[in-house]
């Protein structure tokens, strides 16, 4: 199965070699995750002796996640997905005020290009690990975002896409993924179910599963919200970020992303402290925050945020130990709480995010009421996806529309008395 | 009739190319230590020096997360089938 399609020819991208991070044992490129001496996950490894761009030559570049190309896990040039990224940092000081801080910002990846979430960023990174090893089919397991983006970028790119998901997710990733033709098989289950005959699909079929076979490479494309935020900030540091966990590699690579350009030397101070976000009905990384401890706990998923509903995140430790070592904290919210959040967000911010949205401002605003934050704070929230996505969600919780004839007095009297 | 034992592809070189074998005990625990004592390599692989599941490998008992089940103290019989799965996150 590693026929290479016309479309991505000639490829003038190879991927980085990899590193186990549980026994540090080395191997040559491939579509593997797995390391064959421990199991242990594997890291790309990246030349120390590359050349790295300083501030004014990366602003120079076209606005996409690709102007940090010297921190993502490839030698030569992308060929896929170019103009990912790049998202809107905006400024919010209503809610500022509401979480009692001195700034906050949202990292708006609702409108991140081709699927409105920020999975539109690992699929760009492993999208081009698949043209490197000339994958002519790619795939995934997925809560819903993945799904969308996986059958955005393949349409794009002329590859096939094998798509799993849990069998009851919200019309709009449903559909949001079919659209693009991709096949799609949902799964009578719940995520972890489909993750795990993923893991088997893959090492059966030997397609690129850009979140198992391809997941080295694929993961690296989530410190590019780190670089985007220090570079909007103009090359700040916030002092603290709220992000949305599901399987917890998003923490543990905002982390890396922020500690690869304080290395780098283009912005220093203190890393910021991170903080994670998870609906109560599926909350195993919050519950080790909370317990301390080095194990997960699994979990079976009940909530109607379905888009972090994993209860065996196998990043859940290492994103644990991200948010105890930075000095952050974390925070499970009803869903009740989730959908006030949504609300709050597009009416403090004027940004409409899906139900992990939610969870994050939800969370942020109970982490602000336990006193975790501190007034002088700049915090950034990491709104991962669009509410379109997920409108069942939240369309229950909104005022009905009031419906009237054409006639300027049922205006009038609307007005009256609002 | 024994417990069969499902390998991914990355474990099956250290189990002489096999990925499916037997194995027999009475929970998940002695299943893993009856396969340690066949196939040597394997069993550092699957379990740690004290014989504790590591983190990062699940095993499924019929597609079920023994981890719901009482891990390696997961009682098993004949017939039952094994997966060794390492740990992939998503999203």
């Amino acid at each position: 199965m590693t026929v290479t399609p016309a479309t991505l020819a000639p490829v003038s991208i190879t991927a980085r070699p990899l590193r186990c991070r549980n026994c540090g044992a080395e191997r040559a490129p491939a579509p593997v995750a797995i390391c064959d001496q421990c199991l242990g996950p594997l890291d790309p490894v990246y030349d120390p002796t590359r050349r790295l761009p300083d501030r004014a030559t990366i602003a120079g570049r076209a606005p996409s996640l690709w102007r940090y190309q010297e921190w993502l896990p490839f030698d030569g040039e992308p060929v896929l997905s170019l103009d990912t990224g790049f998202t809107p940092l905006v400024e919010a000081p209503a809610l500022a005020r509401r979480l009692g801080v001195a700034h906050a910002w949202v990292k708006n990846d609702t409108v991140c290009h081709p699927s409105l979430s920020f999975k539109d960023r690992v699929v760009a990174a492993a999208i081009n690990a698949a043209a490197a090893f000339g994958l002519d089919t790619i795939g995934c397991a997925s809560t819903g975002n993945l799904a969308n983006a996986v059958a955005a970028h393949a349409a794009r790119a002329g590859l096939k896409a094998w798509i799993f998901i849990p069998d009851e997710l919200e019309a709009g990733k449903v559909v949001g993924t079919s659209v693009y033709g991709a096949r799609l098989v949902r799964v009578r289950g719940t995520y972890d179910d489909v993750n795990r005959l993923c893991a088997q699909v893959a090492d059966r079929f030997g397609w690129g599963v850009v979140n198992v076979n391809l997941r080295s490479y694929y993961g690296e494309g989530s410190k590019t919200v780190a670089y985007e935020v220090v570079e909007q900030l103009r090359w700040r540091l916030p002092s603290a970020v709220v992000a949305p966990m599901a399987g917890g590699s998003l923490l543990t690579k905002l982390r890396k992303g922020f500690g690869e350009f304080l290395d780098a030397g283009l912005v220093s101070g203190p890393a910021p402290r991170l903080y994670g976000a998870q609906a109560a009905g599926c909350a195993p990384i919050v519950r080790l925050v909370e317990r301390g401890g080095g194990q997960i706990e699994p979990e079976i998923p009940q909530t109607i945020c379905r888009s972090l509903a994993i209860g065996n995140p196998a990043d859940g430790a290492f994103a644990a130990r991200a948010i105890r070592e930075t000095g952050g904290w974390a925070a499970a919210v009803s869903d009740d709480e989730l959908v006030a959040g949504i609300r709050v967000l597009a009416e403090d911010v004027g940004v409409f995010g899906e139900t992990a949205a939610g969870a994050t401002t939800a969370a942020a605003l109970a982490l602000a009421r336990a006193g975790r934050f501190r007034p002088d704070d700049e915090l950034v929230l990491c709104i991962t996806g669009h509410g379109l996505k997920t409108l069942e969600a939240v369309s229950g919780a909104l005022a009905v529309a009031p419906v009237i004839d054409p006639r300027l007095r049922e205006v009038a009297a609307l007005v009256e008395r609002s | 009739m024994a417990i069969t034992v499902n390998l991914p592809s990355v474990l099956a070189a250290h189990a002489g190319g096999a990925r499916t074998i037997e194995a027999t005990g009475r929970t998940l625990g002695e299943a893993v230590a009856d396969v340690a004592t066949r196939y040597p390599a394997l069993g550092p692989r699957l379990r740690d020096a004290q014989g504790k599941p590591y983190p990062f490998v699940n095993f499924y008992l019929n597609d079920q997360d023994v981890r719901f089940r009482g891990g390696f103290a997961a009682p098993v019989q004949d017939g039952d089938e094994v997966t060794v799965i390492p740990a992939i996150a998503g999203g």
